[in-house]
């Protein structure tokens, strides 16, 4: 177990390594490809003004001159050292673990997304939690009820929940429940959950239900489908035969073997979502690290873009992770191989 | 055989020993890789040190419990696995490490027939294709087309002509078993490796296909390898018998001589453990019932691999391996004790104590 | 002459009463294919004490006649009709809630295929004290130790250990052990076991059939097993009933149907079947053609399109159904030629070619 351990940390390591790298490369290449060279990307960096000595001395400064692999090299080790940025007028340090320094807001990039991903993963748990129990009751509901109307009548809810955008859903839901009727905050409103629980979780309400439909109608689905298949095997029918009640047979015996495989979409699900709520975050105003990404793209600034991506590789790793950990607890046939 | 013809001319068709196909030292160990660096641990010694020779036109069967090793022998002998020691010698050719390219030739001489009738054929292609596609995968081109020969081995295995264009789901476990056996026929193999041909079968279809076999080795001279755990199919079948335990051959002998009288008590307790048919019997058989099960093949028992249920075991079965030897002509047993013995030998009851 | 009342069934050897009675059982899917007719008009009867061998090839209903004594069909999928009284009480006619009562006590089942038909998430101590629990109210620590009695019983080394082992960590033969320690914790009155042996091997299964007639011999109960294995059969059944497309086709005790059977279908099965115990015929006598498909039984006797015989009965057998018919000695047999040319065709044709 600890061999194994060991094992999935280094290949997380390895596996961040490559993404940091392709990302690299890709902002690397791409504006290259576009024409770009290190002048005309400084020329961002320096007064409408400058001189094309300036604007030289500037993409020297900031390292936009230096061969690939140096430019890689330099923000590696400012992840485990730390670096120092020249700025002509001041030196900015970035402490170490340097995720990367923004020359357009003068701010290294770690902080600010630790601030914005308290306010994405807010915005998961809470939805997760929601998709979770509702996704996973009304799949069980129809598998036991197969064909009946209860079954037909989620499973066409589900199919509309699956196929609707998210931004839609989202607009629908906010100018109902904000705008019209004024129950929930209109969008933006967000509220530390150290400062104020409940409030917390008021003003993330909206974004959570209308995250949680599209997850809750996938889940639905995933749910009924694992829950009919376990239903079919033999351990059931032994359970049955031994006189066991059927609510028994149902939730000790069908649910857990139902719901083991959804643990490793859930882990995806969930990870992908820190890195990529995107949607949801711009349809309610949310400061997250989707918005945080989108202003980087926009902003053409590649620190933050590499950050965001870095920080979303590594939750999506760590979800895995903590997936198959949970799997071996589940599933004693994983644990003793 | 003089020593002059054994120098070069037993051509291609025979091995040294007058054999089609001969195998020595055959060993397969599977290993079981584990830590931080997947570093070899262990291995499942699924075969391990075997030896037998198969005369041309004998049915030579391998029968024993499961995992036993039985269908590794077979798939080592059609090459579908790699060996990790020994040689196989096929018609005085050693095809012990070919590769691809060189197997080409080979298997249209060796054939395989497997298990399972339902997973075996796809079941996107018609029975034409399937049962053609040996012809195409070794680029021959028969006598009056493809179709044609198709149509003549549907016809060998007894079904009809007319089955070409029809899909594999249309058809019977039994009959899938013949379009199975057509497939193997087409480039006419000197050898068919069969592993369990009729375990999925239903007794009145099995016998159908045990017969089908049976003529097919009379009207094309065929060689069988034939791969069971069923004792009593086996008798019906074979003309030899090896018996394995645990990856190595405990006894191999003539049909007659291994049910009239086994030697080596894995045999004897295999086969008074066989249901018989038969209510009379049912409280007349003296039974032999053997202790738990195999053990596992990742950590054989040393020396005498069965001494852990064997109710003959001493202490030399324990420390001593005992080696596959001719005890009467034709049969072969590794066992220090063994049952219906010659005579009483001189190394049983000296090293009894 | 149908089999509906008592006296026409074979007689029981102890006399005493039916514990099982099946009669005139008809278990029918509909399919998009068409009525899948799995059991047509089944009727048998088992006492405590004795035990019943049901044989016949695959699908030609065997394991949904066990599932049906079990009450473990869906009512909607399957049209069930007949009765099967167990010590008295219908199954067909009781609700979910009394069959379920009657399930692990008065009825238990053995699995074919022991891993699978145990959950991979619970210990197999966990599973056995459960079902224990179903029907006596005590701790779990007296189940616990019951459990470990159970698995001693059915012969588990180290039960005090193995007790808290998951199904993947025993082996094929354990595990059916463990089933079997399962299915008798609560000294259940009738026993069925379809196909406990088939995906065993025979050292294995010849331990397992031990058992089987060890433990019934202590608990007395009635017990069916269920195979495609004549020899099975042979080595444990009082009575045998033998099927063929969903209903049977000869019935009596284990000494007429292996030593003087009558109906075409199980001389079949004799011959395909190389014998062990005899000389070594040079050729099997299998039965032509393939088991039909129960969504299109073929008309009058259902065996007629694979039976040598057929031209014998003059075109009754496509017409006709042939009932199944008291020979007059509890042998029952369901076929259009008279006792005296069947007789005289086992004796003079087929027992000595087999
Ligand atoms: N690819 C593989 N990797 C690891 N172990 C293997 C592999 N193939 C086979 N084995 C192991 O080798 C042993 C022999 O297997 P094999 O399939 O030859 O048995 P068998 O005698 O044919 O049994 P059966 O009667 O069940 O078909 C078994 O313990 C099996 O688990
Ligand atoms: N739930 C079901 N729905 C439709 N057909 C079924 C169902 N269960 C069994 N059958 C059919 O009933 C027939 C008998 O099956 P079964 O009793 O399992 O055969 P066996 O004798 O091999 O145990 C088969 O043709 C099978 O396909
Ligand atoms: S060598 Fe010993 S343990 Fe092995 S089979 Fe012979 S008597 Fe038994
Ligand atoms: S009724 Fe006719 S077809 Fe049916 S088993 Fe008897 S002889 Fe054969
Ligand atoms: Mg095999
Ligand atoms: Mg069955």
């Amino acid at each position: 177990m600890v061999a194994y351990l060991i094992r999935r940390l280094l290949a997380t390591i390895g596996l961040l390594f490559v993404v940091s790298v392709i990302t690299f490369s890709i902002f690397f290449l791409v504006p290259k490809w576009a024409g770009a060279t290190p002048d005309s990307m400084a020329t961002r960096y320096v007064g409408r003004t400058a001189t094309a000595d300036v604007v030289h001395q500037t993409a020297v400064r900031l390292g936009f001159t230096d061969p690939f692999y140096v430019q890689y090299a330099d923000w590696a080790k400012g992840l485990v050292a730390g670096r120092d940025f020249d700025m002509g007028t001041s030196i900015e340090h970035c402490p170490a673990p340097c995720l990367g320094y923004s020359f357009i807001t003068a701010q290294p990039v770690l902080p600010d997304l630790l601030d914005r991903f308290t306010v994405t993963f807010s915005l998961a748990i809470g939805a997760a939690v929601i998709w979770v129990t509702a996704g996973i009751s009304i799949g069980v509901l129809s598998a036991l009820k197969r064909g009946s109307l209860v079954d037909r009548f989620s499973m066409v809810i589900a199919l509309a929940g699956v196929s609707m955008p998210i931004f839609w859903t989202g607009l629908i839901a906010l100018s109902f429940f904000s705008y019209r009727w004024g129950i929930t905050a209109v969008g933006g409103a967000y509220t530390p959950f150290t400062q104020n629980p409940a409030l917390w979780a008021w003003d993330l309400m909206l974004p959570w239900v209308t995250l949680a439909l599209l997850f809750s109608a996938q889940y639905a689905r995933l749910t009924r489908a694992g829950m009919l298949e376990t239903m079919n095997e033999d351990y059931i029918r032994t359970a049955r035969a031994k006189g066991l009640r059927e609510r028994t047979v149902v939730t000790k015996h069908g649910l857990r073997g139902a719901l083991t495989p959804l643990l490793t979409i859930f882990g995806l699900d969930f990870g992908l979502l820190i890195g990529g709520a995107v949607l949801t975050e711009s349809a309610f105003g949310l400061n997250g690290l989707g918005k945080y990404a989108v202003d980087g793209i926009r902003a053409n600034d590649l620190p933050k873009i590499l950050g965001v991506t870095l920080f979303a590789a590594l939750f999506v790793v760590i979800a895995n992770l903590i997936v198959d950990l949970l799997y071996a607890v589940v599933d004693p046939r994983v644990r003793t191989k | 055989m003089t020593a002059t013809q054994t120098t070069g001319e037993h051509g291609p068709g025979s091995n040294p020993d007058g054999s089609l196909l001969s195998v020595s030292g055959l060993v397969k160990h599977f290993p079981i890789r584990q830590g931080l660096l997947q570093r070899q641990v262990a291995a499942v010694q699924a075969v391990d040190g075997v030896n037998f020779t198969v005369r041309k036109g004998e049915t030579l069967s391998l029968v024993g419990e499961s995992g036993c090793g039985k269908s590794t022998t077979g798939r080592l002998l059609t090459r579908l696995e790699e060996p990790t020691a020994g040689t196989i010698m096929f018609e005085g050719r050693d095809i012990t490490h070919l590769r691809d390219g060189q197997m080409r030739p080979l298997r249209r001489d060796v054939q395989m027939i497997f298990q399972d009738p339902y997973s075996s054929l796809n079941p996107r292609h018609t029975v034409g294709k399937i049962v053609g596609a040996p012809f195409k995968l070794q680029h021959v081109e028969p006598e009056g087309g493809v179709k044609k020969a198709v149509q003549e081995l549907l016809e060998l295995v007894g079904l009809s002509p007319e089955h070409y264009n029809r899909y594999p789901h249309e058809f019977s476990g039994g009959q899938r078993q013949r379009i199975g056996i057509a497939r193997t026929l087409a480039l006419k193999p000197k050898l068919i490796v069969a592993d369990e041909p009729v375990s999925a079968l239903d007794v009145s279809i099995q016998a159908q296909v045990v017969n089908l076999l049976e003529d097919l080795q009379e009207e094309l001279d065929l060689t069988y390898i034939f791969i069971a755990h069923d004792l009593s199919v086996v008798r019906h079948v074979s003309d030899r018998v090896a018996v394995m335990y645990l990856g190595k051959i405990v006894e191999l002998a003539d049909r007659e001589t291994l049910y009239d009288r086994p030697m080596h008590p894995y045999t004897v307790a295999l086969m008074s453990a066989v249901p018989v048919p038969d209510t009379k019997r049912r409280h007349e058989r003296e039974r032999i019932r053997l202790e738990g099960d195999v053990p596992s093949p990742i950590n054989p028992p040393p020396a005498c691999r069965f001494h852990t249920r064997c109710w003959k075991a001493q202490d030399k079965c324990r420390n001593e391996e005992p080696p596959l030897v001719e005890l009467l002509p034709g049969h072969q047993v590794a066992c220090h004790f063994p049952e219906n013995a010659p005579q009483p030998t001189a190394e049983a009851s000296t090293s009894a104590g | 002459m149908t089999l509906t009342s008592e006296e026409q069934q074979p007689a029981p050897a102890n006399g005493g009463g039916r514990f099982l009675d099946v009669r005139d059982l008809k278990v029918h899917f509909p399919t998009d294919d068409g009525l899948v007719k799995s059991v047509d008009g089944l009727s048998f009867h088992v006492e405590r004490g004795r035990t019943l061998g049901i044989v016949g090839e695959s699908g030609s209903g065997k394991s949904v006649t066990s599932l049906s004594v079990m009450g473990l069909h869906k009512r909607g999928a399957a049209k069930i009709s007949g009765e099967i009284l167990v010590d008295g009480q219908d199954v067909v006619a009781s609700s979910d809630e009394e069959v379920r009562r009657m399930r692990g006590k008065r009825m238990a089942m053995i699995f074919q295929d022991p891993l699978s038909a145990m959950h991979p998430y619970y210990t197999v101590g966990d599973q056995i004290i459960e079902a224990y629990r179903i029907h006596n109210d005590v701790s779990k620590k007296k189940a616990r130790t019951h459990a470990i009695e159970m698995l001693d019983r059915v012969g588990i080394p180290e039960p005090d250990r193995r007790v808290d082992a998951y199904p993947h960590q025993y082996s094929g033969g354990m595990r059916q052990r463990a089933m079997i320690a399962m299915a008798l914790s609560c000294d259940p009155d009738l026993l069925i076991a379809d196909e406990p042996t088939t995906a065993l091997d025979v050292t294995v299964q010849a331990q397992i059939l031990d058992l089987i007639r060890d433990l019934q011999r202590e608990f007395n109960s009635a017990v069916i097993i269920i195979t495609h294995d004549l020899g099975v059969v042979a080595e444990l059944a009082d009575d045998i009933l033998v099927m063929y497309a969903g209903r049977s086709v000869e019935y009596g005790t284990a000494e007429q149907i292996f030593n003087e059977p009558e109906h075409p279908y199980t001389w079949g099965l004799l011959g395909s079947m190389p014998r062990f115990d005899r000389e070594r015929s040079t050729r099997l006598l299998p039965i032509q053609g393939s088991p039909p498909s129960l969504i299109n039984v073929p008309e009058g006797c259902p065996f007629h399109p694979r039976c040598r015989f057929e031209q014998n009965t003059r075109g009754l057998a496509k017409r006709e159904r042939p009932e199944l018919v008291d020979t007059g000695r509890g042998h029952f047999v369901a076929c259009h030629m008279s006792q005296a040319q069947r007789q005289q065709i086992w004796r003079d044709e087929i027992k000595p070619k087999l």
